[in-house]
């Protein structure tokens, strides 16, 4: 072999009682080089880097570190052989200091053995955060850090403990737009330190960014190597190549089309509603319309939703649903009301996942598919059965555990148990947040469907496009207040983010 | 495939394998340990471990956990004797008055757990102390004796006995079978009807598997879990009556560290301890090989003390099962 590798993987593959997470992967990472990983959610790229660290013993298949050769990992191993990896959960202490962190479990000791010597610590800290030109107090709490700060700890801690390969998993997810771009400068500056480097990511942009290579892995197969052009001109024909490779067909388009349907009646108006954090919150959603609710994260949409489906008090103003005016104090009166909500972590507020499918969407309805307290099984089979088909849920059966579903079905399946509930409001907020390409595209449709039949739709998205491809109209939230509204020909994401941003435009200002 | 559904099964009945050669380990170093004797006599002995198991089965569905009802059977015990001795009260009457004491006390620790938002460990053990204290109060510490002896049709539910000699000899059963027995039998099918037919069943798996998401999905989270504890504490109730029933006198001091014992059966029977698994027919198993386990080790003489050790090592064993499982099932 002439090329240098620091690590490969070859034919990786990993069975799981009843599934095959992964089926046969191979992966070559070049010394010094930055390797973009991508696939839709559920094709084995968290396995395949657990794989790697030795949180997964991989069924068969060769790991090779400088080309010493592995079948399996230990985090012990992974560690001596230079691999480490920045989950997207951090495994920082919060009540530790920076310093503390980066030598947690290998302390430096004073002489006598016994003692930590804190100061020593800090200085090594202090020079392990200037090497990657960054700004940390070593003596902060790691809780008291933003999380961009926290991430570069991790990094930082990496780096400290002489990490030649660096896996980083989706970790531009929890960043803000600032944070994201020194998080670049950081993986830029360790790669030209002879650091190599996995970057997995959703956002090709992203990838195209960083990447020297760019492997696609498909349901648990490798796919293909490209090697990375950064030539912007032909930036979209890749990106289309890459989602082709990604899918296993052709995307045409990525909003589908849809023909206005807005009717005339009111299904949800708010009259300057304060509660849950908002304060003086006033809108109005018609069937059939999709109310795109924008802001940055923080901004107070989330907490309006919980406010409107009873998950949150309301402390003054007027909810009024379908012209009656409503005070859900739990989420079951709103469910009985007709109001419907799709949170934004689907894993710990959506999705019951240790149950199946059939009984996660018929769990709002038990009482209308009973007798007594006896549920009409046949009834409820019928009902899974018939929205496991209406709204194309892939699954061997409706028995199946939700947790064993990927992103995107999960999803389908709590869609699923609002329709079954006869929803007329559907709150969405973020639909598509951790749903690859190919499942968004349904969701998008699904939601067309929706609003076609006249069901009213608040969406609160913070992906720009999404917002503007799906929205009949825009309204946008800043630090817990209302600043503005777009329609459908006002759109314009400048716009959008001056109001996100708290900033209401001169021309605007004139206007109202 | 079908391996793996053979699999599954091998895997969800395997507690009964386990029980069977205990049976045949016990039957091999004694055999009067498959006498009809000792059948029904274990059958009797179990009756109310397996009744209170429903509710702690219940319970622990919902990742919570029940300590109060070896108290809420002592006081059950307790208030039923005096009422009937020392008020002179209807059997009926006092029985009936005793399990809706048992459920009312349920609910108070519905009411700490889910309203108070007290750990439900801490809740439990508060009411242990509370109700066990009261059992001491109003019997001053000294057992009512005679129950029984003075109610004779009291010793329908449990008091049972092949010895010719015993003046309550043919009371209290159906044939071979004694009523605690089938008391238990019907309970267990109560147990299994709200588990799988009703849709109470779905909602303690759901709120067992993630409570969060139970509660945006449309369930009263905190009405189910004072519906749960109110039943923990009914079929306590009704096991403090058979107890009573069996012993003929009332104790204050009876059923001490009973919740451990219910507990292991519940766990042991594939329960899991951090709730949204589990199934009737895996209690029911557990039940019968702590039953079993208690008798054999009687026959065996092994000594009081040592029983305790062995008890406590299914216990840590049982449990280590299901979290060991649960660690690899994550791997």
């Amino acid at each position: 072999m002439s090329e240098d590798y620091v690590l490969e993987l070859e034919h990786i593959r990993k069975e799981y009682p009843g599934v095959v997470a992964l089926k046969d992967v191979t992966l070559q990472l070049r010394r010094g080089e930055i390797l973009g990983l991508i696939g839709e959610n559920g094709a084995g790229k968290s396995t395949l880097i657990k794989c790697c660290s030795g949180a997964v013993i991989p069924t068969s298949g060769k790991i090779k570190v400088n080309g010493k050769e592995f079948s399996r990992m230990t985090p012990q191993l992974a560690a001596e052989n230079g691999i480490a990896i920045i989950y997207q959960e951090f495994n920082n202490v919060g009540e530790l200091s920076a310093a503390e962190n980066l030598f947690l479990g290998r302390p430096i000791l004073k002489k006598n053995g016994i003692v930590i010597d804190r100061k020593a610590m800090e200085e090594e800290a202090a020079k392990a955060f200037e090497q990657l030109r960054i700004k940390i107090n070593p003596r902060e709490l790691v809780k008291n850090l933003s999380v961009g700060y926290q991430q570069m700890v991790e990094i930082a801690k990496a780096i400290q403990q002489n990490a030649q390969v660096l896996i980083m998993d989706e970790p531009s997810a929890p960043l803000t737009t600032n944070e994201v771009e020194s998080m670049f400068r950081v993986v830029e500056l360790l790669k030209s330190k002879g650091v190599s480097i996995i970057y997995i990511s959703h956002r090709l942009e992203e990838i195209f960014r960083l990447s020297d290579r760019i492997e696609v892995i498909r349901d648990g197969e490798y796919v293909d190597t490209l090697i990375t052009d950064k030539d912007p001109t032909t930036i979209p024909k890749q990106v289309d190549e890459l989602i082709k490779l990604m899918v296993g067909r052709e995307m045409t388009q990525k909003y589908p089309p849809r023909e206005p349907c807005i009717k005339d009646d009111v299904v949800l108006e708010l009259q300057h509603v304060y509660g849950n954090g908002d304060e003086d919150i006033s809108f109005q959603v018609h069937a059939g319309e999709v109310l795109g609710l924008g802001g940055l994260v923080g901004a107070g949409r989330t907490e309006i939703a919980q406010v409107i489906f009873g998950a949150a008090p309301k402390e003054a103003g007027k909810i009024i649903f379908e012209g009656k005016e409503i005070n859900p104090r739990s989420p079951r009166e709103a469910i009985d009301l007709g109001i419907a909500l799709l949170p934004e972590d689907r894993k710990r507020h959506g999705a019951l996942l240790t149950n199946s499918i059939k009984n996660n969407i018929s769990m709002p309805i038990y009482g209308r598919i009973s007798k007594g307290t006896v549920i009409n099984s046949k009834l409820e089979h019928s009902i899974a059965e018939g929205y496991r088909e209406d709204v194309q849920i892939k699954c061997p059966s409706i028995h199946q555990l939700v947790k064993n579903l990927s992103g995107g079905n999960q999803q389908k399946v709590i869609l699923s148990r609002w329709l079954a509930a006869q929803s007329k409001l559907i709150i969405f907020d973020e639909p598509t947040r951790g749903i690859d390409v190919g499942a968004k595209y349904e969701i998008y449709k699904l939601i067309n469907d929706l609003v076609e039949d006249g069901v009213a739709i608040l969406m609160i998205s913070s992906e720009m496009e999404e917002l503007m491809g799906m929205s009949d109209r825009i309204i946008v939230l800043a630090e817990n207040k209302m600043m503005g509204e777009l329609q459908k020909d006002e759109f314009n994401s400048d716009l959008i983010m001056s109001y996100a941003s708290g900033i209401i435009p001169e021309s605007k200002k004139e206007a109202s | 495939m079908n391996e793996n559904k053979f699999l599954t099964a091998f895997k969800q009945n395997a507690i009964w394998l386990v029980f069977i050669i205990e049976i045949a380990i016990f039957a091999y170093f004694n055999p009067k340990f498959l006498s009809v004797a000792n059948i029904v006599n274990i059958s009797r002995q179990v009756s109310y471990y397996g009744i209170a198991s429903i509710g702690m089965t219940f319970v622990i569905l919902i990742a919570g956990i029940d300590l109060s009802i070896g108290s809420i059977i002592a006081l059950v015990n307790v208030v039923c004797a005096y009422l009937m001795m020392n008020l002179g009260w209807n059997m009926w009457l006092a029985i009936l008055v005793s399990i809706v004491m048992a459920t009312l006390i349920g609910i108070l620790n519905g009411w700490m757990v889910a309203s108070i938002g007290i750990p439900a460990l801490i809740a439990t053990f508060a009411s242990q102390t509370i109700f066990r204290g009261c059992a001491y109060l109003l019997s001053g510490g000294l057992p009512i004796p005679g129950v029984v002896l003075q109610h004779p049709t009291f010793g329908f539910f449990a008091r049972w006995t092949l010895d010719r000699w015993d003046i309550f000899k043919g009371l209290g059963n159906v044939g071979l079978i004694p009523i605690c027995a089938i008391i238990m039998v019907l309970c267990f099918a109560i147990g299994s009807f709200i588990l799988n037919k009703s849709y109470f069943g779905r909602y303690f798996y759901a709120i067992g598997g993630n409570e969060e998401a139970s509660e945006l999905s449309g369930i009263r989270v905190n009405r189910m879990k004072y519906l749960i504890y109110a039943l923990s504490g009914f079929f306590a109730g009704l096991a403090g009556i058979v107890l009573l029933s069996r012993s003929g006198s009332a104790q204050s001091t009876a059923a001490i560290g009973f919740e451990f014992e219910v507990i292991t059966c519940v766990v042991l029977g594939g329960v899991s301890v951090s709730g949204g698994i589990g199934r009737i027919s895996g209690v029911i198993a557990g039940v019968l090989i702590i039953g079993s386990l208690k008798s054999g080790m009687i026959m065996m003489n092994v000594s009081e003390y040592a029983q305790m050790v062995v008890q406590g090592l299914v216990l840590a064993v049982a449990v280590g099962i299901d979290c060991f499982s649960k660690k690899r099932q994550t791997n």
